[in-house]
């Protein structure tokens, strides 16, 4: 299939960028997302234009360095989907597509496609972690963990930071991102004692970088790995008890 | 030519007490002086995360280097199926040793027997780690764990998480490190890429780096180096690891000194999707824990093209049963995938390029019902949908062996030291553990085991000697390296040439699949020697890389990888013609035996071979570790 593409060329962080129309020719329908941007790219090369940049790495949807704005959606059209499992079957001949970079202020562009999404690492440093030093792990089947909470807390843990969420929001904001892990942990026995350290920490941090989540849902739409807001009812629970608990 | 006998620095003792007595004879770094020591790690998958995270917990002053925008994007992430650990929860007659065992047999009698013993005996701590770090492994209602089995072996001991188990790890990992880096104990450089080993005085002192954000060529000075960087199989192009995993890290080492073992062991894993075009960037692997419940065939017939559910039963060969009775479907990786490829090669693959073969639960459907199997392998149904538009609860898979793991990688002793002092290795970047074939869910296991209990324990030993001893990026060895580094860069971008850089690694990839894949024999090494040699030459003539240095350039960070790995290609061609015998993942057609299975020459090739860089125009210089057993009885493996 052909297709004609308005993709976002940016050359750095501080240059004017601007939407470059280029043809897909060719495309075959079993080719993902990034392998057309691939296919394209060569041409690109062979007329002596730099390449589309763009992060990707596993292409299994697993790693979340990929994500990109696909008409104006969050890792396009497929739900449940990251880019890289995005395939042109999903897309007709003649189709035009518009690609852009994920949108949010606390994500500055780099290059074309690439931003720069290192709050949501600070997140995570803040207390995303069970504090325990390498060696003095109890003996694994001391604790049980009912299958429910177990599986409860592996939906959560699927997240893969990718930042989609944000990117979709409205506010911008990186509520979907820390619920999941603020939940991930706060479910299982072994993030019981940091519990409501551990959220007041990860919020803070996250509303110094990100928008303020008025629960727009748009974030639970766009998640490939289809991490429900459930998770954002319980941060704010967390959050609250927490708050509480600290006064 | 060769130099016989490196010394390995395995432990005194019987194998079962070797590491407690290295434990309890390593020099200690006084706690009040471990922040006097700067570590570099390079690399920050499960073997990398972990290292660098109980480094800094124990004292060390850690930097961390990954060319990722965060260190959680490694490609550990990427494993699926599960990780292995003795822990007997099943009652099925595991123990240490047996895992040590099977891992010894699996790997086709050419891996070191101390280091294996080790990795078994960590095994459960690992697990105990990851559980008190929150990964949510699977469990029994009951609330404990539960395991399953995996190819090559007769017991359950493989944990997992759904289909993730890399993800779950390393985010346990990676959660871990970040811990560090919030306390200051770990400084982290993401999108920086390790391009030159420091060496002063013949000791691993810091490393250079490529800033990917503006080109900035920097020095870093440590007093020991470890390198947590992965393996190498895109030097085929096409296989199952992420796009931008790479050999730079241990090839410059090589380059600077550190011995590359059995470079021509590598894994090519019998579950991945088949190719389907020339615009193909990767290929996808589906959990070898498929093989529990999914069974494999091809018709009996060649050239049979009708639909899989036209196919009566009696007209379907299910090969892997029919071979190996005792196994079936989970028979050792290099195993199911020359079975694979034996088959196509006959005339009787599948699907549009006949190269393919089925992956059936059918039966596992009918048995368990189409929820438990959901509930087993959901997200790999769904993953591979997605990809081909086939639903796998209502047609069979369709599989064909791929690239997937590195069983070589950089000699390391029993204290995973390289040939170069200070010079660590961790995880699929050193040759350690799994000789000749690696088994299902032992990757993990190795990567961790590594990371979380060796490297920081072993690399207090050398540290120790090194008191004092710091040295600075001032000195003349620093500026040398750099000056080296940015030579290659400005070659690469002079070349001007005609060519992307993905259309020579496709080339490369095309020629090592085809001579030293699956199959090798010594003439079609030979000429894949030449051909590599030709290409390379002109590689660095006529490769084209737009832009420059000083920017964000993708094309720029691709062609010097590449550029390394036409150098390793012909070290995998060299050391796999010189390896006149099959085992395991290596399988030289002269030596087979009558039912075309590889046939090991124990009298010849009993050692690891180490390659020593001797230049650029000279031949690598051969040096064998020979291998010794104590507990485990060499014999042909049978899986019949």
């Amino acid at each position: 299939m052909d297709l004609k593409l308005h993709v976002w060329r940016q050359a750095s962080a501080d240059s004017q960028g601007v939407f470059k129309d280029y043809d897909a020719k060719g495309i075959s329908p079993d080719a993902s997302f990034l392998e057309m941007l691939d296919v394209v790219n060569e041409s690109l090369i062979e007329r002596g234009e730099q390449p589309i940049h763009f992060e990707h790495d596993c292409r299994e949807g697993i790693c979340g360095s990929c994500g990109m704005m696909i008409n104006g959606v969050a890792h396009g059209p497929i739900r449940g989907t990251a880019t890289c499992q995005l395939h042109m079957r999903h897309f007709k001949d003649g189709d035009e597509v518009w690609v852009e970079p994920w949108r949010a202020r606390a994500f500055p562009v780099i290059k074309d496609l690439i931003v720069d999404r290192s709050p949501l690492d600070k997140i995570i440093a803040a207390g995303g972690f069970i504090s325990l030093n390498t060696g003095s792990a109890p003996e694994a089947n001391d604790t049980p963990i009912p299958k429910v909470v177990q599986e409860r807390a592996m939906d959560a843990a699927a997240c893969i930071q990718c930042g989609a969420c944000v990117a979709q929001c409205p506010n911008g904001a990186a509520q979907l991102f820390t619920a999941a892990k603020v939940s991930h942990l706060g479910l299982l026995p072994q993030g019981q004692p940091e519990r409501h350290q551990r959220v007041l920490k990860m919020v803070e941090v996250m509303e110094d970088y990100f928008g303020s989540c008025t629960l727009f849902r748009e974030c639970e739409a766009v998640c490939p790995k289809k991490i429900s807001v459930d998770f954002i009812a319980r941060l704010n629970r967390d959050y609250l008890a927490a708050q509480l608990k600290s006064r | 030519m060769s130099d016989p006998v490196l010394d390995n620095k395995t432990p005194p003792g019987p194998l079962a007490q070797k590491w407690e007595y290295a434990k309890s004879h390593y020099k200690l770094v006084n706690p009040a002086n471990k922040r006097k020591y700067d570590v570099i790690v390079v690399g920050a998958g499960l073997a990398g995360a972990s290292a660098a995270a109980t480094m800094a917990e124990l004292g060390y002053n850690v930097k961390c280097f990954v060319y990722h925008d965060s260190p959680r994007r490694a490609h550990s992430i990427a494993a699926q199926g599960g990780i292995n650990a003795a822990k007997n929860y099943q009652n099925d007659g595991d123990s240490i040793f047996r895992l040590f065992y099977d891992t010894v047999k699996g790997g086709d009698y050419r891996s070191r027997e101390s280091n294996v013993h080790r990795l078994a005996e960590l095994s459960v701590d690992i697990i105990d780690q990851a559980v008190a770090q929150g990964v949510p492994f699977a469990r029994e209602y009951g609330g404990l764990l539960e395991n399953r089995s995996f190819g090559g072996v007769q017991v359950s001991r493989t944990f997992y998480a759904r289909g993730q188990t890399g993800q779950q790890l390393l985010l346990g990992a990676f959660q871990a490190l970040e811990r560090q880096i919030g306390l200051g104990r770990v400084k982290m450089y993401n999108r920086h890429e390790m391009l030159d080993v420091v060496i002063v005085d013949g000791q691993a002192k810091g490393i250079v780096t490529r800033n990917l954000m503006n080109g900035a060529i920097e020095a870093h000075a440590s007093d020991a180096v470890v390198l947590a960087t992965g393996g190498y199989a895109n030097v085929f192009y096409l296989s199952t690891n992420a796009k931008a995993s790479n050999a730079t890290a241990i090839w410059r080492a090589y380059k600077r000194g550190a011995y590359f073992a059995n470079p021509c062991y590598t894994q090519i894993h019998p579950t991945c999707i088949p190719q389907s075009g020339d615009y193909q960037s990767k290929l996808t692997l589906m959990s070898e824990s498929l093989r529990n419940d999914g069974r494999i065939w091809v018709p009996k017939s060649k050239g049979d093209t009708r639909p899989p559910l036209q196919i009566p039963e009696s007209e379907r060969d299910y090969y892997l049963e029919r071979k190996y009775p005792s196994f079936g479907n989970l028979a050792p990786r290099d195993i199911a995938s020359r079975a694979a490829k034996e088959v196509c090669d006959e005339g009787r693959g599948i699907g549009p390029s006949g190269r393919g073969v089925y992956l059936d639960f059918a039966d596992a459907i009918k048995r368990l019902g189409r929820n438990v199997i959901k509930e087993l392998y959901g997200n790999l149904f769904e993953m591979y949908h997605d990809i081909t538009a086939e639903n796998p609860y209502e047609v069979p898979m369709r599989i064909y062996p791929a690239p997937h793991y590195t069983m070589g990688g950089l000699w390391v002793d029993y204290n995973l030291m390289s040939t170069v002092p200070g010079l660590y290795v961790a995880g699929e970047a050193n040759f350690s553990d799994h000789g000749a074939n690696r088994l299902g869910a032992s990757a993990l296991m190795q990567g961790l085991a590594d990371g979380y209990f060796v490297v920081p324990v072993t690399i207090g030993d050398y540290l120790a000697g090194q008191l004092g001893k710091k040295v600075s990026a001032d000195r003349p060895e620093f500026a040398q390296t750099i000056a080296s580094v940015n030579d290659r860069v400005s070659r690469l971008i002079g070349a001007k040439g005609t060519r992307s850089v993905d259309s020579y690694h496709r080339e490369l990839g095309g020629i090592m699949w085809e001579y030293c894949g699956m199959a090798r024999s010594a003439e079609g090494l030979k000429k894949a020697i030449g051909l590599v040699r030709d290409l390379r030459d002109k590689y660095w003539r006529d490769v084209k890389v737009l832009g420059t240095n000083e920017e964000p350039n993708q094309a720029l960070e691709k062609a010097g990888r590449v550029a390394d790995f036409f150098e390793l290609a012909e070290l995998m061609c060299i050391d796999a013609l010189h390896r006149n015998e099959s085992c395991g993942g290596h399988f030289r057609v002269e030596y087979q035996t009558a039912d075309g299975e590889a046939q090991r020459n124990d009298d010849e090739y009993l050692y690891v071979g180490a390659w020593e860089y001797t230049g650029d125009n000279s031949e690598p210089r051969l040096h064998k570790e020979p291998l010794t057993y104590e507990e485990v009885k060499l014999a042909t493996r049978s899986y019949k």
